[in-house]
């Protein structure tokens, strides 16, 4: 191995401190490893997929502090002392899914699932923003993510029936 | 057959799973001391390689292997010729690595295996490369050209094949008719761009001698009996897994791809996992793509606007190279006559290299060249006559009492392109009422009234599918009632997860959610090709049902025992087996599945009530009856289809084109579909929105654009343009039902269809749109420059 001091900047390493999914996690990084790199293969989280490395397909999404971001235009050094929020963390160990997947899946809103992750966060911080989207709303919300086997179509169905699922509950909560 | 889940909306089995983000792709296996891969690919597009230093990158800590052609010995074989055709006289196929010459920007020069992918890519900026330039073949007009430069120096003309076929007397006809009319037209290169991109992992276990790779694949058994082959290794010692697979649409039904070949190589020879994944760049660059062909055609037809003739003279281009033979120009060829009576038809097709990425299907494969120009002839009728354009296709469709009904050409599988049943017209029909067809040209002209371009647009098809040679399956009842039936085929989002097991819970009385199906894993099933061709639900899905069908007869013969009663009169329903009319004598189907093996020791709370009920005890002579073939509820049976099964269809579109920007936004699309029996109608409604929302990529955004060095400028996502949410519209689908009389299920593919009509409705729709500006699009794609630049030739000119 070369000594300490000849290697290049890129090399270098840091410790990063991040909450994943509500769990602290403390590691050491290469200072060039890409967020996404060091969701999948450090804390091994492989539900945040990527698919083109440069930030334009949406596969990579997570909430960072409550906000959507794609993960593969980040490094992990940059998410330190943050929260992050994947697709694990959505239903967690809750036998029931959240109403977004149940939603995804009741109106057949994926095909190879590769995208879904990716779309399912959009989705969550969409809702969150605007809880009663109209269609072209959500359409333009979701033109971020790229999908190439649904035409989207049901996944617009599914992104309508989740809000006004969630809307219900939300009213729900709000009554008791 | 019993129907109770066939046909049903069946919610899909594997959606939790994906949904919670527990797929497994290949990039999520990390494995115990796994190394990582990455490649040196051509900067050329055309160039000797004078010298490769790979000294620096060697010396990088970090890094444990680098390869070139020089290193790899009795590997540095060509890849196999997947489809040997007659026509295709100078086959050539790709070295896993290049080693005296490049023939595209994105092959692969030399491979580096390092601790992780971050070193693999540094050590590939050290590797130094010598290259001395040859003249590149940029595109087909330059492969044409007299005196072309050669992609291969042994391949005069850059001619890779020539193929004619001739249906009827198409010289005399042409010499006689009343109207004749010669178009050409091109359809561009696009890429099939599965969001998930290729990868490899592969394992080598020394103790047992044995190879796994989990690769993103259509195909993994042609690829494990490939590298046994190349390994000298027993079928049964390589196992090769395509686990959830991020998308394929043709691109991945490939043997080999280089890296297949090279990352259980290098697995092997460092003793250690290796992985490679493919990012986007190397997608755009290095994984096969299609499309591109350039068509002369003459059409004779008689004042009633019945088309007499066709003569269709083509170049296709291949790429570099033509592993998967010449598959697509023949799918076009054969593709053409469409829905229509065409007795007379001169084919001609001329396949040229050039120094551009390998062509091998891509979902359409062929067809929605041959589409757009078959529906560019039937509007190109309709505007010489001035007669409406449904009304043309209507004269000429084949009519239902015409089935089966023979084209007269040699289809891709070598069979009979002969369409098995249809019902065009009933297609259009409801199209016509989808997009109140009839009221659109008030609709038009009210618009017009307003300044604004209005068009609508038609696209009819027929589709070969569920080509063999066969696909098998088993289905095997476990003790615990679940039952498991695995196939050679692969998924990647067709949800046969799901309905193939409708089709099985059908024959055994159980839910869908108990029967387990298993795809992609050499080891669950050792036997078939791959999920391509719009095939898996018709030939898979057969043997699917023809081996259950076997299980269910199987467990009917063992209750009849154990009941002392008929096999005729024994009834499997709601996970359980009785004799009609007494259900109190009824067993599990697990129950049944233990009887099956004539076990001398059972155990567990099922063997125990097995004990305690008043059953017939064995009967005298053998414990297994040969009648009763093999022990266990378990059975596997093979589907062969005589040749394909052709599906069809119609969609039609309302669009609304600005003039001033050449923006084009659709305001109606309908879609309707003929797969013969549906198993799942949410399941084949989402093949077709999928399709349908690539063939609007295709025919309006997609366009790989190739400049003159040979070198893709617009390989990624920010250029190369996918659709997104905000330009697919909503999509009406309705079905058709002409059961296929091949196949046991009546069903026939529906994988590719959404994607074919879609360049040619479009053109007709902006042709309509247009009309006032005189516009007759012959091209594929079109994207709004280019469709603004023909608006201004138009007026300029």
């Amino acid at each position: 191995m070369q000594e300490q001091e000849e290697a290049p900047a890129f090399l270098e390493e840091s410790d990063i401190a991040v909450i994943v999914n509500g769990h602290s996690y403390e590691r050491r990084v290469p200072v060039r490893q890409l967020l996404s790199d060091f969701l999948r293969h450090e804390l091994h989280l492989t539900g945040t997929h990527v698919g083109c490395e440069h930030g334009v397909c949406g596969c990579c999404t997570v909430l960072l502090n409550g906000e959507a971001i794609r993960s593969c235009l980040m490094f992990a050094v940059q998410a330190d002392g943050m929260a992050i929020t994947t697709i694990e963390g959505m239903a967690g160990n809750n036998s029931d899914l959240h109403p977004i997947q149940q939603a995804f899946m009741e109106k057949h809103g994926l095909q190879c699932g590769f995208c879904t992750p990716g779309i399912i966060m959009t989705v969550h911080s969409m809702l969150r923003d605007n809880p009663n989207p109209t269609e072209e709303e959500i359409r333009h919300e979701l033109s971020g993510n790229i999908c190439r086997c649904t035409g989207y179509q049901n996944i617009v169905e599914a992104v309508k029936l989740a809000a006004e699922r969630m809307r219900a509950f939300q009213s729900e909560s709000e009554m008791d | 057959m019993a129907t109770r889940w066939f046909g049903a909306p069946v919610q899909r089995t594997e959606d939790p799973r994906l949904l919670r983000g527990r797929g497994s792709y290949v990039d999520d296996f990390d494995l115990p001391e796994m190394l990582h891969a990455a490649f040196l690919r051509s900067a050329y597009a055309h160039a000797r390689i004078v010298h490769i230093n790979t000294s620096a990158a060697r010396e990088l800590p970090g890094v444990h292997l680098v390869l070139t052609a020089g290193d790899l010995g009795e590997l540095l074989e060509p890849s196999p010729l997947l489809v040997p055709h007659h026509a295709l006289t100078q086959p050539r196929t790709q070295l896993p690595l290049a080693r005296d010459v490049v023939n595209y920007v994105g092959e692969a020069v030399a491979m580096v295996v390092a601790e992780n992918r971050y070193i693999a890519e540094d050590a590939l900026d050290l590797i130094d490369v010598e290259y001395e330039p040859l003249p590149v073949v940029s595109s087909l007009e330059v492969a044409a050209m007299d005196n072309a430069p050669l992609v291969h120096v042994d391949v005069p003309g850059n001619v890779a094949a020539h193929l004619v076929q001739t249906v009827g007397d198409p010289d005399t006809v042409f010499t006689n008719a009343p109207h004749v009319i010669r178009e050409h037209f091109v359809i561009d290169r696009g890429a099939a761009m599965p969001m998930e991109c290729r990868g490899v992992v592969a394992r080598w276990e020394p103790q047992e001698g044995s190879l796994t790779c989990w690769i993103s694949t259509q195909g993994p058994i042609p690829i494990r009996n490939g590298l046994a082959a190349i390994f000298k290794l027993p079928e049964h010692k390589v196992r090769v897994i395509a686990p959830d697979v991020g998308g394929g649409f043709g691109t991945k039904i490939m043997m080999f791809y280089p890296e297949e070949i090279l990352t259980p190589f290098a697995a092997i020879r460092l003793n250690r996992p290796v992985k490679w994944i493919e990012d986007r760049r190397e997608h755009f660059i290095s994984a096969n793509q299609e499309r591109s062909q350039s068509h002369d055609v003459e059409y004779a037809f008689d004042d009633q606007g019945i088309l007499l003739a066709v003569r269709d003279t083509f170049l296709h281009d291949t790429g570099a190279y033509t592993p998967y033979g010449i598959i697509v120009p023949i799918i076009t060829a054969c593709t053409l006559p469409g829905p229509y009576r065409l007795k007379n038809y001169y084919s001609e097709f001329t396949v040229l290299y050039t120094n551009k990425v390998p062509v091998s299907p891509y979902r359409g494969a062929g067809r929605p060249h041959a589409v757009f120009i078959m529906e560019r002839i039937m509007d190109g009728i309709a505007r010489e006559l001035h007669l409406d354009r449904a009304e043309v296709r209507s004269r000429n469709f084949i009519q239902p009492d015409e089935f089966p009904w023979d084209v007269g050409l040699v289809y891709q599988d070598g069979g009979p392109t002969k369409y098995d049943s249809g019902n065009y017209q009933a297609g259009l029909d409801k199209l016509k009422t989808l997009l109140d067809y009839d009221n659109f040209p008030a609709m038009q002209a009210e618009a017009r009234k307003q300044g604004r371009c209005l068009g609508i647009g038609i696209g009819c098809y027929v589709e070969g599918t569920g080509i063999g040679p066969y696909e098998g399956a088993q289905v095997r009842v476990e003790s615990d009632g679940r039952v498991f039936a695995s196939t050679g085929i692969t998924t990647q989002g067709q949800a046969h997860f799901t309905t193939f097991a409708q089709i099985v819970a059908d024959q055994l009385g159980v839910d869908p959610k108990d029967v387990l199906v298993i795809t992609g894993d050499t080891q669950a099933f050792n036997w078939g090709m791959g999920t391509y061709a719009s095939r898996a639900a018709t030939v898979a899905g057969s043997a699917m049902y023809l081996a259950a069908k076997k299980v269910r007869e199987k467990a009917k013969q063992v209750a009849a025992d154990l009941f002392e009663a008929s096999p005729e009169d024994i009834e499997l329903a709601d996970g359980k087996v009785f004799v009609r009319d007494a259900p109190h004598r009824a067993l599990t189907l697990g129950q049944v599945a233990i009887s099956a093996n004539p076990l001398r020791y059972a155990y567990g709370e099922n063997a125990r009530k097995l004990m305690s009920m008043k059953l017939a005890g064995p009967r005298p002579g053998p414990a297994l009856p040969p009648e009763r073939g093999g022990p266990g509820l378990e059975a596997s049976e093979f589907y062969s289809p005589p040749h394909a099964s052709f599906a069809s269809g119609v969609h039609g579109a309302i669009i609304e084109v600005d003039p001033k920007t050449g923006m084009v936004s659709f305001l109606k699309y309908a879609a309707v579909h003929d797969c013969g029996k549906v198993i799942n109608p949410v399941v084949v409604e989402g093949q077709v929105h999928g399709g349908v929302a690539q063939g609007i990529g295709g025919a309006f955004f997609e366009r790989l654009v190739y400049n003159e060095e040979g070198q893709i400028i617009n390989a990624s996502f920010m250029d190369y343009l996918l659709p997104t949410a905000a330009e697919v519209p909503p999509i009406i689908v309705d079905h058709v039902e002409t059961p296929s009389p091949l196949n046991p299920l009546g069903v026939k593919g529906a994988g590719e269809a959404g994607v074919i009509p879609v360049p040619a409705l479009f053109a007709s729709a902006i042709d309509d749109a247009l009309s006032a500006f005189g516009v007759r699009v012959r091209e594929m794609p079109l994207h709004p420059n280019r469709l603004f630049e023909l608006l201004q030739e138009q007026q300029g000119g």
